[in-house]
Order: structure tokens, then C-alpha cells, then sequence
């Protein structure tokens, strides 16, 4: 029986982790990576040779990971038990860290974790990050992983487990905020026999990665995810697609499946039921607009990626035409908790409306650059001011949110608090969850002409509106920046905004005009003084019959 | 759209004219039935629809977005508007869009006169770009010993692409690049006159709605396309 | 002083199409003429555009220095511009150059394709700017009458109703090309 293989496993963990005094953390999640903290853990390794007591492991992300690398030291005897966290190590440093084994840590590398940035979030998601050893699936279970999972197969009916995420009030992570729990019912009642649950981790936004965090520290809650979704719509086979830039996330990813099907929590009969679950990467290629469902699934069949008009919705004709259900990552990290804890408890987490926590990424003009976890409706300025440790140089000027479909939210409005409502209402939207927070030396019309370069060069060419129109926008931008454009360049953007939103056929085009519009609507005064000087217009400056004109539209 | 032998009737408004569908009817077949005109570009009777150019948008009541007539099924109750003065000006940006995009220069065109896009923008009452050319550098390729695919013309309605494998089953015609970027390219983007795929039947060529793609050695007058095969052809294939 | 209002035309970069085309409405100039005095035009032996003109027609597209500062004066002493024919509504064939750099333009038509006396012209000829582009991407445009040419009943439908105080409905009238 499974349920007691994870006893035996949990045990196990336990008793190792026993056995030891000192546990050193080392993050080895990308940000960390990228600052050489696989050096670090090898000579922490090499240096704890002769000291008995000592366990140093590899985690995932500890959240700021501005101060990488990170190493945390959790003691259970000595001078000083308890927790520590060191802050930019480097192996040279290594040891001094085994030397304060047990005694006072060391100063100047010690982190203080007694700080909003740590104490003010709530982590759900991000529970195990920085904690576990991501390719281990052992510690995974050892922290009640996969019991969502045993639950619902043995315990639930499908029926049951779509319940549980309907009473949870979660909605879809990717940014549209579509209720996870009625996206699930519609694919459950869909008929079978062959549907499929697709994770969507083609994280594009510039200035985003917590899904590459979430995939990298903790890979076996996306897996418990999915699986739990596929047992609760009927699909058999899932897919991962995961953005080919994201190498180290598809290698845990490739560990986590072999580790899962060999214990047999995933593959065929999972957990030993009659339900079968297999887990498959796809790698995207790069290109923006697969993150768009349609354009995601025509890329894992092998097609070019580009969208195509809704409906039918993957739910109806989705995967090779099949019901199909398509969510993010950070949804499927946030089923095996809801599963595990029951719906009423995530409901009772968040605002009305918008339930659950969010993960952000913080970048740009920002004290704590990293990855947090916060309530649903915490205020920006709690986010950015609390947590974030305000801005080094200056004021800050907005945020942005949502990628290049988001849009800039000036520092007036920070004490909106953050949910799906609340960000749409201020022209912009909720996103993946990247945060990009702003000083008052940049300018706005910077920051729109930069999205907008970004959505032309992504954009896929399938339908005119995007395709042309984008450029268009992006040449204006450009002529305004530079301080050449006049009034009517300014009208003929607002029309190019108006004409992409309305006419493109999916959502990176419907969306592309926003960083143009919210820009617009909270810094017109940045577009208005870099014009030329609208006294002398060139057009139109001389008597044209008024009636005439007038005629002509 | 597959149509099934006993569909459902349903019954729906277009302009305000009452008009009868079967169900899974795409609106634009129903105003093209009722002689209501939408104007399109990438949808050809007998190919696959594309839903790319956008120039077929109409307005439902009821809601604020704007639905692609070729490809959004009818369904019952509804409002269709076609000729609203909103769509005119969106319609009027679109062609803005697609002449601006590469070199149109009707007058040296040898598809001037039977050109969808020259048609349209007429029967539209277009008389001007109020955009500025991106007047892109882009190849002719004339490798072929029969045609001539001009890149300075193609608005990448794809309509080449989808009879080359759809009708053809030859599937030469692909698809390269992204964003104005994005070029219409011969197998592994080679020469078309190179391309072993190629079965030289010129159905590209009658399908493509420009002057994208013509036949070497005609004149202006002579360069007329014919596509009144393809619905034919598609019905053979269907049975 | 005259009660008939001042018509003027002006020649860009373009092939002179327009003109003849206009010129093509035949006998029908005569009333043309009871409406309006040509008071400036490449058949005009004027050399300086008058103050006041009430319709101008542009033949042609905005291409070189000269065409760039004609054309706005032109526009300052114009009432109604009418861009007449596809180089001044679209710089159709004159466009044709914009892919490319002037410079690479000028050695091809001046040394690579040239048999005898092989340089390229600096005085006299008025430089080229970087693209040429349609008149109402410099100056605003009050009608449009594309077409290569259009034809001569266009051009007097247009010349009437403007001259009749009407805003001429170009709709069936032409189309780009022709």
C-alpha cells in the first residue's frame, strides 16, 4: 500500500534528519545558480567531510534572491540552536560557516530574517521552496507530498476533488483569473475517452520567473498537481510545456516524473488504483505567443505556434481535438494543498472575490529583488514599501504588472489592494505575477515604447491587426521618445491602440496596447512635453475651408 | 465547419433581416447566402478557415468584442451587424495595415484589376494609407520555370499555404519568421524552382488573392485567377 | 478683379500622367474655365505660386528637397489641396526606390547603367530625401483622387463639385491602379 510506503519514507527522512545537528541549505534554484552557489555547496560538501553531525543539501529558492547566493544553517544544539541565513556566500566563506557550526554564526554574511520581507509572507505555493531538496523526491513526501494526491484517488470521487477546488474560489494564475474549479467541470463533463491536462509553463513576461522558482525548488507539487487534475476530468495523459530557456527546470522536471513513476505515484496505476497518469515535457522554442493556450497546445502537436480564434475552447477541442485542460503552473502548485487542507481553509485565505495567495517576482528599481508569496489583497504599497524594501535611489514612480498585456500603476494608487478586480479596474491586470517597480528616472513613454517592442517582435504574424499594427505603434513611440512627433503622431497611436485591442485574433494582441493605454491614461503629461511644440503644426496650420473639413472624415 | 446531415434550424438576425441557418453555419456563409456583403481576404470557399486578416469582423449585440464572420458559428437569437460605421473604420484600418505593410504599387501590378486587395479597398471606398509605408526590403523569387512569387504583394492570407497541403497534399508552401517578419517560403525556405515537393499545378497561384504570386509571361490583362474548381475539388475529397 | 475662383496645379515626382489625363477632358476644360482661372500650373508661364489659390491639384510624390518646400508652400496658399492620382496618394512608382539607400539608387541610374559620361549630377538637380513619400504624409490633404492617372471624367467630376462648393463622394468613382 502506498500510504504506508510514504510512512516508511517519512521515517526514514526524519531519521536522517535526526541523526544530524546541523542542517546547511544551500539555494540552488537558477538566480543563486547564476552567482556560483553550486560552488558554494560543493566546498560546503567538501569542508563538512570530518564534521560529524552535519547534513549540506541543495534546495530550491529562498525568495530574495537579489542577496544570493543564500545558505540557511539549521542548528539543533550548540550556543546558538535554531536558524540562520548567510547572504551572499562564497566558497571562500565556506569555512567559516562550518567553523560557527554550533556557535556564534557568522557576521558578516548573516541575513536577518526577522524582516517584513520574510515575516509578512504566506507561503502556500512556495511552502517547500528553499526547503527541500528538489531531486529528492523522498523529502518531498516527507513533507506530505504527494498526500494530496493518495487522498483523491483512494478517497474521492472525481466529482468530489472538483468540488474541493470550486470551494477553494481558486482562479487561474496565468493571468486571466478564469475559476479553476468551473474550467475543471467543463472538462470532466466533456466525453472521454481520451482528454488531456496540459501545465502551461511558458513563462514569457519580461521580468517574471516564478514559475521557473516553483519548477526548480519544488517540481514533484506541479506533478501532484496535474495528476490530481487528471484523475478529476478523466485525462490519462498530461503535458508539461516548458520554455527551452528554462534548462535547469526541465531537468529537475525529467527527475521529478522518473522518481514519481518509479514509486509509482504517477504512470500507470497511480498509487496503486485503476487510474493511469503519464507526464510528458514539451519544449517551447521561444516564442512568446505560445503561452497563449491555442498557440501552446499547436505547438506540442507539432504545428507552428500560433493561436487560433475562440471558441471552441480547449476544453471542448483542445490537444489533438480532445477536451483538454489547460492551467498554469502556479494553479496546479496550488491543488495538492487545497486537496490536502480541504477547500474551506484556501477560501478563508485572500479577499472575496480573489482567493488564495499569489506568488510575485520583484524587479526593477527595488531594494529585495526575489520571489514572495503574499494574501490576495495586500496592498501594493505594503508589497513593494514592507516587503520590498522600497525603492534604493529615488521615489517610486508605478509598478508594473502583468507583462506586456499589464499595465503601469501609478504610486497614487498603492493602496489598491492586489486582486483580479482591483488591478483590471486600474488598467492593468493581474498577470503571471511579475513586478516591475519603477523610480522617478524612468520615463513612461520608455517603458511603453519597450513592451510594445517586445509584443512586435513576438508577435506571431497570423492576423494583420498585431502584426502591422504593432510596429506602427512601436515607430510613433519611438518618433514621441525622441521628441519628434507632433499632436496627430498622438492621435493616430490612440487609433492604432484602439484598433489592435479590438481586432487581433487572440490575447497577446488584444492585450498589447495595454502598457501604451494605462501609460497614457496616468502619465499623458510625459507624451504631451516630449512633442514638438504643438503652437506651429505643420498640418494643417493654413485657412482649409472649415466646411470641407468638415465633410471629410 | 462539417456539416451534419440533420442539424438543428435556427434562426437569428444579420442587419436586422431574419435569416435561417443550420446550426454550425458560420455567419459569413449565411450573409453570403442572403447576398449581405462582409468583406474577406484570407477565407476562400473550399480551403480551411484561417481567421488572420480580420478584415470580416462584425459586431454582435450584446457584446463589446468583435467576432470573425468566417470562423464564429451562428447560433440562435443572435444580432449580427456588418455595416456599422465603427467596422467601416476598423475595415479602412485593416487595408491601412496590409498597404502599408510590403510594396503595393497597383499601377506596375500585373494582378492590377484582379486583385482582391485592390477590389476591396474600392468597393470600401479607400482613397488613401493615412499610415507610413514600412517599405520593407523583400525578395521576388522567379526560380520557378512556370511562376513568380513576389514577396512585395503577399499579405500572408496563407491561402497558398493551406491549398499547397490541404487541396494539393503537397504541403511545399510553409510558413517562416514571426511578425512582419514572417514569410511565406518554399519547403526548407529553398528556391521554389528548386523545391522537389513542388508539383508545379499552379493552384497557389489562382488561389492567392494579390498579385503574391502570377504566372510568368502574362500580361495584366491576362492574369486572371481561377478558383471555381476548389469548392469542387474539396467536395470530391469530403466524399 | 475676378469673381471666378483660382485653380492651381502643381507637379511633383511623377510622370505627367495627370496632367494629360487631365487635359484629356477634352473640350470639356471650357467649363472648367467659366468656373475658375488657372493661374498656376506646369502650362502656366508663372514662376512664383500666386497668394490665394482656392483649388490646387498635386501631381506626383514628395521625393526631393524641392518637392518638400514646394509643397508646403503650396499648402500655405492653398484653400482646398487635392492629391490627384497614385504618387501623390500613395508615391507609388517613385516609392518604388524607398527599400533601398538614395545613394545606391544614384550609382545605379548614374554610373552602373550609364554608357557615356558616368556621374552623378550635384548641382542643379535637386537632392533626393531619404524616401518619398505621399503629399499627405508632409502636408494635410483635403481630397484624394487616386488612380494612374485617373481617368479624365474623374478628375472633372472632382474639379466640378469643388469648384461647385461640393465635397466630391469618391466612392465607384477610381481606385488605386486603375
Amino acid at each position: 500500500m502506498m500510504i504506508e510506503r510514504f510512512e516508511e519514507i517519512t521515517t526514514e527522512e526524519q531519521t536522517a534528519v535526526a541523526e544530524h545537528d546541523h542542517t546547511v541549505k544551500v539555494c540552488v534554484a537558477a538566480g543563486c545558480l547564476s552567482s556560483q552557489s553550486d560552488q558554494v555547496l560543493d566546498a560546503l560538501k567538501n569542508g563538512v567531510g570530518e564534521h560529524r553531525g552535519c547534513h549540506v543539501k541543495g534546495v530550491g529558492c529562498m525568495g530574495l534572491c537579489s542577496q544570493g547566493p543564500l545558505v540557511a544553517v539549521e542548528s539543533k544544539t550548540g550556543a546558538k540552536s535554531g536558524s540562520v541565513m548567510y547572504q551572499n556566500v562564497k566558497a571562500e566563506d565556506a569555512p567559516d560557516i562550518i567553523q560557527s557550526l554550533g556557535k556564534k554564526p557568522v557576521a558578516r554574511l548573516e541575513l536577518k530574517t526577522n524582516v517584513p520581507f520574510f515575516q509578512r509572507q504566506t507561503k502556500i505555493v512556495l511552502e517547500n521552496c528553499g526547503e527541500i531538496d528538489p531531486e529528492r523526491i523522498e523529502e518531498y513526501i516527507a513533507v506530505e507530498g504527494y498526500q494530496g494526491l493518495l487522498t483523491a484517488v483512494t478517497e474521492l470521487s472525481p466529482i468530489e476533488v472538483i468540488d474541493e477546488i470550486v470551494r477553494s474560489g481558486l482562479r487561474g494564475r496565468g493571468g486571466g483569473g478564469y475559476p479553476t474549479g468551473l474550467k475543471w467541470t467543463t472538462v470532466a463533463k466533456m466525453d472521454g475517452p481520451t482528454k488531456y491536462v496540459i501545465c502551461n509553463a511558458d513563462e514569457g513576461d519580461p521580468g517574471a520567473f516564478m514559475d521557473r522558482s516553483v519548477l526548480e525548488s519544488d517540481p514533484h507539487r506541479v506533478l501532484e498537481g496535474m495528476a490530481i487534475a487528471g484523475y478529476a476530468v478523466g485525462a490519462t495523459e498530461g503535458y508539461i510545456y516548458v520554455r527551452g530557456e528554462y534548462p535547469l527546470a526541465v531537468e529537475r522536471l525529467k527527475i521529478a516524473i522518473r522518481q514519481a513513476n518509479r514509486l509509482g505515484v504517477l504512470g500507470s496505476k497511480v498509487c496503486g488504483t485503476t487510474f493511469d497518469f503519464n507526464v510528458h515535457i514539451r519544449l517551447g522554442a521561444g516564442a512568446f505567443v505560445c503561452g497563449e493556450e491555442t498557440a501552446l497546445i499547436a505547438s506540442i502537436e507539432g504545428k507552428r505556434g500560433t493561436p487560433r480564434p475562440r471558441p471552441p475552447y480547449p476544453a471542448e477541442y483542445g490537444l489533438w481535438g480532445k477536451p483538454t485542460l489547460i492551467n498554469n503552473v502556479e494553479t496546479f502548485a496550488n491543488v495538492p494543498a487545497i486537496v490536502r487542507k480541504g477547500g474551506a481553509w484556501y477560501a478563508g485565505i485572500g479577499t472575496e472575490k480573489s482567493k488564495g495567495t499569489k506568488v510575485f517576482a520583484l524587479a526593477g528599481s527595488i531594494q529585495n529583488t526575489g520571489l514572495i508569496e503574499v494574501p490576495m489583497g495586500m496592498s501594493l504599497r505594503e508589497i513593494i514599501f514592507e516587503i520590498g524594501g522600497g525603492v534604493p535611489n529615488g521615489n517610486c514612480k508605478a509598478v508594473q504588472t502583468g507583462g506586456p498585456s499589464g499595465g503601469c500603476i501609478p504610486a497614487d494608487y498603492f493602496d489598491t489592494p492586489v486582486d483580479y478586480e482591483s488591478l483590471k479596474a486600474l488598467g492593468s491586470i493581474m498577470g503571471s505575477g511579475g513586478m516591475i517597480i519603477m523610480d522617478d528616472s524612468s520615463s513612461m513613454v520608455d517603458v511603453a515604447r519597450y513592451f510594445m517592442e517586445f509584443c512586435m517582435t513576438e508577435s506571431c504574424g497570423k492576423c494583420v491587426p498585431c502584426r502591422v499594427g504593432t510596429v506602427h505603434m512601436h515607430t510613433l513611440l519611438n518618433k514621441i521618445y525622441k521628441g519628434e512627433a507632433r499632436r496627430h503622431d498622438l492621435e493616430t497611436l490612440e487609433k492604432l491602440c484602439d484598433l489592435v485591442m479590438n481586432t487581433s485574433l487572440c490575447g497577446l494582441g488584444q492585450t498589447a496596447p495595454n502598457p501604451v493605454l494605462s501609460t497614457l491614461r496616468y502619465f499623458r503629461h510625459e507624451y504631451m512635453d516630449l512633442l514638438v511644440d504643438g503652437a506651429e503644426d505643420g498640418r494643417g496650420a493654413t485657412a482649409v475651408d472649415a466646411q470641407l473639413l468638415e465633410a471629410q472624415s | 465547419m462539417k456539416r451534419q446531415t440533420q442539424a438543428r434550424i435556427i434562426t437569428l438576425k444579420i442587419d436586422g433581416v431574419d435569416v435561417a441557418a443550420r446550426e454550425h453555419e458560420t455567419i459569413l456563409e449565411l450573409a453570403q447566402e442572403n447576398n449581405i456583403f462582409i468583406p474577406t481576404l484570407c477565407h476562400l470557399d473550399g480551403l480551411s478557415e484561417y481567421g488572420g486578416c480580420r478584415i470580416c469582423v462584425v459586431e454582435v449585440k450584446g457584446s463589446n468584442r468583435l467576432f470573425p464572420a468566417c470562423m464564429t458559428p451562428a447560433t440562435e437569437g443572435m444580432e449580427v451587424i456588418t455595416n456599422s460605421e465603427r467596422l467601416r473604420l476598423y475595415r479602412f484600418s485593416i487595408l491601412d495595415m496590409l498597404f502599408s505593410e510590403r510594396n503595393h504599387v497597383c499601377s506596375v501590378c500585373v494582378s492590377n484589376g484582379h486583385c482582391d486587395l485592390q477590389y476591396l479597398s474600392a468597393k470600401l471606398g479607400m482613397t488613401r494609407v493615412e499610415v507610413p509605408y514600412l517599405n520593407p526590403k523583400v525578395d521576388v523569387d522567379a526560380s520557378h520555370e512556370h511562376f513568380i512569387m513576389d514577396h512585395n504583394r503577399c499579405i500572408l492570407c496563407q491561402r497558398c499555404v493551406r491549398v499547397c497541403g490541404e487541396i494539393e497534399g503537397a504541403f511545399t508552401k510553409g510558413v517562416m519568421g514571426r511578425g512582419v517578419n514572417t514569410r511565406i517560403i518554399h519547403d526548407l525556405n529553398g528556391a521554389w524552382g528548386d523545391s522537389d515537393t513542388c508539383t508545379s499545378c499552379g493552384k497557389c497561384v489562382n488561389v492567392c488573392p494579390t498579385g503574391a504570386l502570377v504566372e510568368k509571361g502574362k500580361s495584366a490583362g491576362e492574369m486572371v485567377k481561377r478558383r471555381d474548381w476548389l469548392p469542387y475539388l474539396r467536395l470530391m475529397q469530403e466524399d | 478683379m475676378s469673381e471666378k475662383a483660382k485653380l492651381a496645379t502643381v507637379w511633383l515626382d511623377g510622370c505627367s500622367g495627370c496632367h494629360m489625363s487631365f487635359l484629356d477632358i477634352d473640350e470639356r476644360i471650357l467649363a472648367v474655365a467659366e468656373l475658375a482661372d488657372l493661374v498656376y500650373s506646369p502650362l502656366v508661364d508663372l514662376k512664383v505660386f500666386p497668394e490665394m489659390v482656392d483649388v490646387t491639384l498635386v501631381e506626383g510624390a514628395v521625393s526631393s528637397e524641392e518637392d518638400y518646400h514646394k509643397i508646403q508652400k503650396v499648402r500655405a496658399h492653398t484653400k482646398v489641396l487635392v492629391s490627384l492620382g497614385d504618387c501623390a496618394v500613395t508615391a507609388n512608382v517613385p516609392g518604388m526606390r524607398n527599400p533601398f539607400k538614395v545613394q545606391d539608387i544614384l550609382n545605379r541610374a548614374y554610373l552602373e547603367n550609364a554608357d557615356l559620361n558616368q556621374h552623378i549630377p550635384v548641382e542643379v538637380i535637386p537632392p533626393l530625401r531619404k524616401t518619398s513619400v505621399p503629399v499627405h504624409q508632409v502636408v494635410e490633404v483635403d481630397v484624394f483622387v487616386p488612380g494612374c492617372p485617373p481617368s479624365a471624367d474623374t478628375i472633372f467630376y472632382v474639379l466640378t463639385e469643388l469648384l461647385a462648393g461640393r465635397k466630391p463622394v469618391m466612392l465607384g468613382k477610381t481606385r488605386f491602379g486603375i
